[in-house]
């Protein structure tokens, strides 16, 4: 038993560990909306433009979140403002923005040759290299997406579903996307040290995509999808120590085994009760015949 | 106060549109309450944009559109409910019947996630008013298409709009269906609701609406089926011609390419001619509507 508590007598893993499971939990709970949004790339291009903002605040000697913070949101709202001009998609607006913003921190690199600060960190994540300072912003971006998911539930969950039909109704589309824009940003930005750049994407799409195949409810599916995030970070970090693997490859691949997991589950269950499914269309014409004798 | 006399809409020299180009101009259009009407057009004349003027969301627009005597398009939202085209939702969005209709009511507490109890209340009232009280919990994806178009309808209502504006409603679902969405309106424009859709289906029309506007691009036509459904109106709205059958009471709209259809087949292919002839002639009775009330 003592042996399986050893990593927790370290500080740096109590507070990686930590840093993760928030992360997860940030990831998963916003990562709904980008997959309902079908805006999955838009976590690989944002860290991407991060990336670029973070080399630029370094080379600027600006504090790396104000600067790659800064960055990514105005990435983020460029990237709707293309989109909805209509002739580019989303996805090609992503790939535009989010690319150029990448080379532009790799044309500087490869010009200034004076880096003291190890950008392999930001690429691949080094959730036990997290500081005090580290925490207390993932924490910080936790509780800011948390409360504005919580308090825009209702507009946001309109304008996932129906863009088009939700101004009809009142809802303001553009303060609410420019608000989802900036709590993504956040999003990338705490998560960018813990998870890497280039695996964001995906604790932002796995937890999601496993809580969508468990329920059709839209509020299970943000409760689902945070505690799948927040239990896949708290455990990869653990697993990571015992394994020896990078920290954020583990939980990406915690994550992933899950969705395998939760996919064949389904896959067999459903093979497994064709009763259930064969009759579920006899309920709906029973309601119908209900309805027609009206 | 606004007397009960006066239309409920009124549209008064209206150009609007999206982009430089309008899509609708110089319309003058009153819709009085309780009025149900349909407002019939080729694709892309601006059927879904003269709906779209109604509720303020289009970006371009001279005139004056008014609702309840109030004008829209300031900031100023009408009491309107939207059912959109079935065609244009996310069936797999993981949404279940009471999550989509609670929608409607999401300006009522909007800071506050959980539905309260007078939402649920007003959401299983209504869902049992339009015959799917208990769907509630089913995924939208899992309903038919009526039931479908109810929980459209439901989310629409439960705001308790004076206008009732729906998008093809009756497109892209079957006969049955179709019918059961049109008796369905036409019982709630009996309660009072005033209703306002487009569609394609001239012969539903002709059955179902007492009141029907051409348009193309501007106001062909407007008035009950009986007086517009002409071969010459219905050939300018459209472009293209269209005979009108009425025989005891029914008014039947038919296109009339499926003969210069037959004349090209019996040129090219001589052997055909009669097979086609019977087919096309069957469709186009199955597919025409009722005694025009």
């Amino acid at each position: 038993m003592n042996v399986l508590a050893e990593p927790f007598a370290f500080e740096f893993f109590r507070q990686g560990l930590l840093a993760a499971t928030l992360v997860g939990a940030l990831c998963g709970m916003i990562g709904v909306y980008v997959i309902l949004r079908r805006m999955s790339y838009i976590g690989h291009g944002l860290s991407h433009s991060v990336f670029g903002g973070a080399v630029v605040a370094y080379v600027a000697s600006i504090n790396f979140y104000v600067g790659a913070g800064l960055w990514g949101f105005l990435s983020a709202l460029l990237i709707n403002a293309t989109a909805r001009r209509g002739k580019v998609g989303a996805d090609a607006a992503i790939g535009i923005v989010t690319t150029a913003s990448f080379a532009i921190g790799v044309a500087l690199i490869s010009k200034t040759r004076s880096f003291t600060r190890d950008f392999e960190a930001a690429l691949f994540g080094n959730v036990l290299g997290v500081t005090p300072a580290d925490l207390v912003v993932v924490a910080a971006a936790t509780a800011l997406v948390a409360v504005f998911i919580v308090a825009f539930y209702k507009p946001l969950l309109f304008l996932t579903f129906d863009p088009d039909v939700a101004p009809i109704f009142g809802v303001r589309t553009g303060v609410v996307d420019t608000l989802f824009s900036l709590a993504l940003a956040a999003t990338i930005v705490a998560s960018i040290n813990v998870v890497g750049v280039t695996l964001i994407a995906a604790t932002l799409v796995i937890p999601s995509s496993t809580a969508r195949m468990l329920t059709d409810s839209f509020g299970r599916i943000i409760v689902y999808s945070t505690a799948l995030g927040a239990g896949s970070g708290l455990v990869g970090i653990y697993l990571s120590y015992w394994l020896d693997v990078s920290s954020g490859a583990t939980i990406v691949l915690l994550e992933a085994a899950i969705f395998v997991v939760v996919s064949l589950v389904g896959w067999v269950l459903q093979r497994q009760t064709p009763w259930e499914r064969d009759h579920q269309p006899r309920v709906v014409a029973a309601s119908e015949s209900h309805s027609d004798t009206r | 106060m606004i007397p009960t006399s006066q239309p409920l809409v009124v549209f008064d020299d209206v150009t609007c549109g999206y982009g430089a180009a309008p899509v609708l101009e110089q319309i003058d259009l009153q819709i009085e309450r309780g009025a149900f009407v349909g407002v019939v057009g080729p694709s892309g004349v601006g059927k879904t944009t003269l709906l779209r003027a109604m509720v303020g969301v289009v970006p371009r627009l001279r005139g004056r559109v008014t609702v309840d005597g109030r004008m829209v398009g300031n900031g100023e939202r009408p009491r309107v409910g939207w059912v959109p085209q079935l065609e244009t939702v996310d069936w797999h969005f993981p949404a279940t019947a009471s999550e989509v209709v609670l929608m409607g009511r999401w300006g009522v507490r909007p800071w506050w996630p959980r539905p309260t109890a007078d939402d649920r209340r007003a959401v299983d009232r209504l869902l049992e008013r339009l015959g799917i009280g208990e769907l509630g919990e089913r995924n939208i994806r899992d309903l038919s298409g009526g039931q479908q178009q109810r929980v459209f309808l439901a989310r629409a209502m439960i705001g308790d709009p004076l206008l009732l504006l729906l998008d093809e409603p009756t497109t892209g679902v079957d006969l049955k269906t179709r019918d059961e969405i049109l008796h369905l309106l036409a019982e709630l424009n009996r309660d009072g609701m005033t209703i306002v859709l487009t569609t394609h289906e001239l012969n539903a029309v002709a059955a179902h609406l007492p009141w029907v506007v051409c348009i193309n691009g501007r106001i062909v036509a407007e008035g009950s089926p009986e007086d517009i459904f002409t071969d010459a109106i219905l050939g300018q709205t459209y472009g293209a011609e269209l005979r009108v059958v009425r025989q005891d009471g029914l008014i039947l709209v038919a296109d009339a390419a499926p003969h210069r259809l037959r004349e090209a087949l019996s040129h090219h292919h001589p052997g055909c001619e009669h097979a086609h002839h019977e087919h096309l002639d069957d469709e186009h009775v199955h597919a025409g509507g009722r005694a025009a009330r």
